[in-house]
């Protein structure tokens, strides 16, 4: 049975079994390999896509789930205003190290400062902590979100 | 290849064999045709478009440490091009054009400083040449900038995109007489330059060996045998092959890899997901008998028996260390102890690769050491090594896993069964937690004798540690030249070997990691009884300056000044008094070692509360000899280097192993450091010395350990020897 949902502000449509998680909906069968695979069980956030504005782990959501909601992944984060400061700090503080983490960091940075655009650095470590970084690019990443936070204000005022 | 006889550099050496040192023999293979658009090649690294844009291949693995943006800013330097003229594309394996390709060891700065730069230097002279000739100038008289040459008698200039055609031809110079940029003049180098791939990175382009995606691709996940070593029996796959998806059923039994073998059945089909699931339809039997006595517990239990024997062998023996202790004025004695760890990087253990119909095989491979993996592979499918490609992609972390093959000689046994199909093998997480190269645990009796005067004069080391028929397995070795054991007059290191069944491997800083932990933190002991702190210790013992020269050939020797000088800069930076702390529940501790060419002293703040470690600051003071090439970089690899230490120190859990297989399931029993756990802030200073620059992925790892360990004792009087530290 064909299930639809809206990925990154397109309407997309997937006849595969409805139980299959939304990272490997999203990475096999609609060609977007942005979203990271790294531990299958929502502990490392690497699969972190953002569902209804919300930070989720998509290789814990069943594509049915995901029926009809609107999907945002790392391949189009860039397109919210938000998103795009988050995306614009990250790349002015070169915050990458192997970069394998990173969709996974900016989709749950984009999904706080959404929802709490200036956050307190309890919020930030609060709402980052679901996502490991082997490297361990964590100073960068609270910059980062500092900067993205300033940015995101600035624009508001 | 023999279980046993590998030393800890055996990949530096085979990879240094495979490929001859970084050379401009080749260049003119790739020539233009005169006049043509095409990009004229200037030596293999160089090519340059006719709109000036200069492409530099990067030669080397790019596994997060920042080799694919350092190797082409040293060429484009002495290219003397603007570094926003560049472009850089990652280069295949190929060992006999391009030198080595490795990234181990910390290795890439010290092989490459020299050559690397020389190969731009040599590309520039050609494009002076080239110049000349066409002006009919003398090349001595033609300076050049910004990717143009200068004629200043005549105020001429021309772009390198237009000399270049004519300049692909000329002779190849003498890349040892090519002139060299003076420091004072780098425009590039020494310049914080951001990662070349960090912007696809953040838009979530296909980077990654998971990412790789031929056309026609498959997909395969393995069913492994649970105890590394044990072998596939049989295997009955009818009910697998109903499920909707598998396209075929692989068993993998030629995997001995490098010391371990890696029996699997891999399901292939036109999903991971779906393969992955087929595994639960899969009836497997496995012989692993004789490997149900291999446990965590066993080893422990062994190693404390041994402890209190005498040494199997000696590694390192000066004067009477027994004697010394008899007269010493103090003697102090402990056990330390560090356990088996996976390596966990975020991308799990992945590999594409298709057998060509003609027999020859194509790999996208995330790699740390292409050269050793194409031998590894030729060995096992008994192929030729020419008869391989392979591409290297970006590595979603590699901390030494990726030196080992294992992974990639299953895809090739997997892709030979599937001519003409590209197959893409996946580990879950946890494969790739139980299927490793593990760091081996590691038992230490340490004793040293103090004379009247608060000296440190005697050491003995009863090293328990894996191996065979006398011999330490890969990354199980310590050095017989350990500081201090070369600058006291009485020592006796010794060595006693337990066996596993697991493969055990590089992690980074392999040895060092756990070596300085217990020698840092045993050194502490020894300097609180002799009354005086750490750093005072080190300095006192390093005494005169001299050079102790390794025990391994391959391995630089130990220099006292340069040690002295990362121990004085940390001292002063951090503030250093000495005195212990005052305050219940703040403590300091500090940290010295010397590992992989690079001298690292730091000093760790922390506070204990509620048995909760958390560490505020540390201070780092470095020296990688005269030029750190990209600070940017440098900066993120030292910062991500401690903290992955403190992780070691204080989150990792030790790897299990019950009945002979490993039994952690995912980062729920292994978990990594998170931003919760990070230290407010990485401080970080240069000790700049004459000496050629070297690496600093892997040496600012190690001190941090000992120096938590030191500040727990300082903060709490409980003085921790065990790894992970816990006042549970």
């Amino acid at each position: 049975m064909a299930i639809s949902l809206t990925v990154n502000r397109k309407p997309r449509t997937v006849d595969v079994e409805p139980d299959k998680p939304l990272l490997w909906v999203l990475r096999e069968d609609l060609n977007m390999p942005g979203t990271k695979f790294g531990c299958g069980a929502g502990l490392c956030g690497a699969c972190t896509v953002i569902l209804n504005g919300e930070a989720v782990r998509s290789c814990q959501t069943a594509l049915s789930d995901a029926a009809g909601k609107d999907i945002v992944t790392i391949e189009g984060v860039a397109a919210s205003p938000v998103g795009a400061k988050v995306v614009e700090a990250w790349t002015a503080l070169d915050v990458p190290q192997c970069g394998y983490c990173q969709a996974g960091q900016i989709m749950s940075a984009t999904a706080l400062l959404t929802a709490t655009p200036k956050p307190s650095a309890d919020e930030v470590t609060a709402g980052m902590a679901g996502n490991i970084c082997r490297c361990a690019t964590y100073l960068r990443i609270q910059k980062a979100i500092a900067e993205a936070s300033k940015a995101i204000s600035g624009a508001a005022a | 290849m023999n279980a046993v006889s590998v030393s800890r550099r055996s990949f530096l050496a085979a990879s240094l064999a495979g490929g001859a040192a970084l050379t401009f023999e080749a260049k003119l293979a790739f020539a233009a045709a005169p006049g043509g658009a095409e990009p004229a090649m200037l030596g293999v690294f160089v090519s340059i478009a006719p709109d000036n844009t200069v492409t530099i291949l990067a030669k080397n693995p790019e596994i997060g440490q920042g080799v694919k943006t350092m190797l082409p800013m040293l060429i484009a330097e002495e290219l003397d091009v603007a570094w926003s003229q560049v472009k850089i594309q990652q280069a295949d394996d190929d060992g006999a054009k391009y030198g080595p390709q490795f990234a181990g060891g910390s290795m890439t700065t010290p092989l490459n400083w020299l050559p690397a730069r020389q190969a731009g230097a040599g590309a520039r002279a050609m494009l002076i040449a080239a110049a000349a000739q066409q002006w009919g100038v003398p090349a001595a008289s033609l300076t050049t900038s910004e990717g143009k040459v200068l004629h200043a008698a005549s105020s001429r200039s021309i772009t390198y995109a237009a000399l270049a055609p004519v300049a692909a031809k000329m002779a190849a110079p003498d890349l040892e007489k090519v002139p060299l940029k003076s420091p004072k003049d780098f425009k590039i180098v020494g310049k914080p330059m951001k990662g070349v791939d960090t912007p696809a990175i953040v838009r979530g382009e296909p980077l990654f060996g998971i990412d790789a995606h031929p056309p026609g691709m498959l997909y395969a996940a393995m069913v492994k045998c649970p105890v590394i070593s044990g072998t596939l029996k049989r295997f009955d796959d009818a009910a697998v092959k109903k499920e909707k998806g598998v396209l075929a059923v692989v068993p993998i039994t030629d995997g001995e890899v490098a010391a371990g073998k890696h029996n699997a059945v891999a399901i292939v089909g036109d999903s991971w997901w779906r393969v992955h699931k087929a595994r639960e339809k899969l009836a497997v039997e496995w012989d692993t008998a004789g490997f149900d006595g291999y446990s965590t517990n066993g080893y422990s239990a062994m190693a404390k028996a041994m402890l209190a024997a005498a040494p199997a062998a000696d590694l390192f023996k000066a004067g009477n260390a027994d004697a010394a202790l008899a007269k010493a004025a103090k003697v102090v004695t402990a056990d330390y102890a560090y356990p088996f760890l996976a390596h966990a990087t975020l991308e799990p253990q992945n590999c594409t690769a298709l057998w060509h119909p003609d027999g020859k095989l194509e790999f996208w491979a995330p790699t740390q050491d292409p050269g050793t993996a194409r031998g590894d592979v030729a060995k096992v499918l008994g192929i030729d090594p020419a008869a391989m490609t392979i591409h290297m992609t970006r590595i979603g972390g590699g901390f030494g896993r990726r030196l080992m093959s294992d992974f990639m000689v299953q895809t090739a046994c997997i892709a030979k069964a599937l001519p003409g199909r590209p197959v893409k093998l996946l580990y879950d997480r946890t494969d790739d937690l139980r299927n490793d190269y593990f760091r081996p645990a590691g038992w230490h009796r340490m004793t040293a004798g103090i004379d009247a005067s608060g000296a440190l004069v005697a050491l003995k080391d009863h090293f328990i540690t894996f191996g065979a028929n006398g011999k330490p397995m890969r990354a199980a070795a310590m050095l017989a030249s350990e500081f201090p054991g070369p600058a006291l007059p009485d020592v006796h290191y010794g060595v006693s070997y337990l066996k596993t069944n697991v493969t055990t491997g590089w992690l980074r800083a392999p040895t060092s990691n756990a070596v300085a932990f217990v020698f840092q933190g045993f050194l502490d002991e020894v300097a609180e009884a002799a009354g005086t702190d750490l750093p005072s210790l080190m300095i006192m013992t390093l005494g005169a300056p001299r050079q102790f020269p390794s025990s391994d050939p391959d391995e630089p020797v130990f220099d006292t000044p340069r040690a002295r000088g990362v121990v004085e800069a940390v001292t002063k930076f951090a503030g250093w008094t000495g005195k212990r702390s005052t305050t219940a529940g703040k403590g300091r501790g500090f940290g010295f070692y010397f590992s992989h060419r690079g001298y690292f002293a730091e000093v760790v703040d922390l506070t204990v509360a509620d048995g909760q470690i958390t560490i505020d600051k540390v201070w780092v003071a470095g020296d990688i000899g005269s030029q750190v090439i990209n600070p940017l970089n440098a900066e993120h690899q030292m910062q991500g280097a401690v903290i992955d230490g403190i992780a070691q120190a204080l989150v990792w859990q030790p790897t299990e192993q019950k009945a002979g297989a490993v039994t952690t399931e995912n980062f729920g029993d292994f978990p990594l450091i998170r931003i919760n756990q990070t230290p407010g802030e990485v401080a970080i200073t240069w000790v700049v010395t004459e000496y050629p620059p070297t690496g600093l992925g892997e040496p600012t790892l190690p001190p941090v350990i000992p120096a938590i360990a030191n500040a727990i004792k300082d903060a709490t009087g409980k003085r921790l020897r065990s790894l992970p530290l816990s006042l549970a």
